[in-house]
């Protein structure tokens, strides 16, 4: 009889190859204590977080924990239903218009996950004989949204302006087009050129989704994300957003100031056919969201952390995915996985997690330590953080 | 030379600089299996078709498209419905 594992044996024997060096797991770390933001405990160690979209650090935010623990209370612990049954609570409501009121956009609609949001709204959005022009390095949830619905699909060379051109142009004008981008491209951390991208996609008849998850709250004079940085987020027709990165809980949404947006909330599956967020995450992120429209000094931190952790990490003799710091993730391009998981390891030895990310999560085949940094990180921390790097690169190898 | 002859002959020339491996090509060479190519590679070279027939090939054609002699029958009739 066929063992339907069996696709995975490959996979299986790299892991094994790679766990019988005794090296640690990269992808089983457990944090046994939380202490902030930027602080946990990882196997009974002192570990600095580097790698969490903890952007804003909001997750211990005395005001949102004391909302999550508000709505406890008041509303239980669960909805236990559809957004569109018995799942919409105030709450529920009250984020909605907090992120009406975050982007100054008409409508807001929230999903369980980010994921969910991506894949609700694009694969209702693009139906048969409608296209998807999509960046090659799109997050997986956005292959998956395109994988659910049934759309042609047409990807584009990373970041390429004229070859999203060139596609746009050899479309059939007559025919339903969404482009869909990200502002920033979460294994790089690179931005995209959305200023040129929605011009051409405007003019050439398409709609535009631009999934702003890891520049909310960071990028832009409100934080609302590369669109409004480049001074196009009004001719943006749907822009996607997480809670559980810059806001600091889990959940998804879609804005947009499109007329007919309210229509989503009967025809997407996904944000039907499953249950809505808990009372008390919809709080925390209402509550988080409203206070990141006032985190001006925040925003400028964290743009100093992510300018003094490139230059430095650059200095030591590292690799780094982009020449400038563009965002707050910053990448170390790692030689192979063997030197990655060793490098990984050895910075987790030091007291510093950052992920290790591999394909196909990553472009091009690449091994990369990503580290992604908080606003809440001190100038010390940072500092601590680049003799980890140091040091651990030395340990390994990766440095001489 | 008949169209698809054309067709053929010009998509032999694209997939030269990317056989690494100089597999002999013929129409039934199979682009995964046989030319081992990875998606960057493919991503690249239906850039340069699209490019050198000015036609989108999606990637749900893409999907459908194994050997050379499918991707030609592909652009035959890509080109074709453009005319």
């Amino acid at each position: 009889m066929p063992d339907l594992f069996s696709k995975f044996d490959p996979l299986i024997g790299e892991r094994e190859a790679l766990l019988e060096t005794g090296l640690t797991d990269p992808f089983n770390l457990v944090m046994e204590k939380v202490e902030s933001p930027t602080v946990a405990i990882c196997n009974g160690k002192r570990t600095i977080l580097l790698g969490t979209y903890n952007y804003m650090g909001m997750t211990f935010d005395p005001d949102v924990v004391a909302a999550g623990k508000k709505a406890l209370d008041d509303f239980g612990s669960g909805t236990t239903g559809s957004r569109v049954l018995n799942g919409t609570y105030a709450g529920h409501r009250a984020v909605e218009r907090a992120l009406r009121d975050f982007y100054a956009m008409d409508h807001a609609m929230v999903f369980s996950t980010g994921y969910q949001a991506n894949l609700g709204v694009i694969s209702t959005m693009a139906g048969k004989d409608d296209y998807i022009i999509l960046d090659i390095d799109s997050h997986a949830s956005i292959y998956d949204g395109c994988a659910l619905g049934n759309a042609q699909i047409v990807p584009f060379r990373h970041n390429d302006i004229e070859a999203l051109e060139k596609r746009l142009r050899r479309l059939p004008p007559e025919a339903g087009k969404l482009v869909v981008l990200e502002g920033v491209y979460s294994m790089l951390g690179d931005v995209a050129p959305l200023k040129e991208m929605v011009a051409l996609s405007k003019a050439a008849g398409a709609m535009v989704l631009v999934d702003e998850a890891h520049s909310m709250g960071f990028i832009g004079e409100h934080g609302r994300g590369v669109a409004e940085a480049q001074g196009v987020i009004d001719e943006v027709d749907f822009i996607i957003g997480t809670f559980s990165k810059s806001v600091g809980t889990v959940g998804g949404f879609c804005v947009s100031n499109h007329p007919k947006f309210e229509i989503l909330r009967l025809v997407c599956r996904p944000y039907v056919f499953t249950a809505s967020l808990p009372p008390s995450v919809v709080a925390t992120a209402a509550t988080s969201i409203r206070k990141l429209m006032d985190s001006a000094d925040k925003r400028a931190h964290l743009w100093e952390n992510s300018k003094r952790l490139h230059a430095g990490l650059r200095q030591l003799g590292f690799r780094l995915g982009t020449d400038e710091p563009q965002s707050a993730i910053i990448a170390v391009i790692m030689p192979d996985l063997e030197t990655g998981a060793a490098m990984w390891e050895a910075l987790l030895n030091e007291g510093l997690y950052v992920n290790l990310a591999r394909p196909p999560a990553t472009p091009a085949g690449m091994t990369l330590l990503r580290c992604s940094l908080c606003a809440l990180h001190s100038e010390e921390q940072v500092g601590e953080i680049l003799g980890m790097f140091a040091a651990a690169g030395r340990a390994t190898g990766c440095l001489s | 030379m008949s169209d698809r002859q054309q067709i053929y002959a010009r998509t032999v020339e694209l997939i030269a600089p990317y056989n690494k491996k100089g597999v002999a090509i013929t129409e039934a060479t199979r682009f995964a299996q046989d030319l081992e190519w990875d998606s960057l590679t493919v991503l690249d070279f239906v850039a340069g078709i699209e490019d050198e027939f000015d036609v989108i090939i999606t990637m749900n054609m893409q999907a459908e498209i194994e050997t050379v002699g499918q991707l030609v029958d592909a652009l035959q009739r890509l080109t074709a419905a453009r005319a």
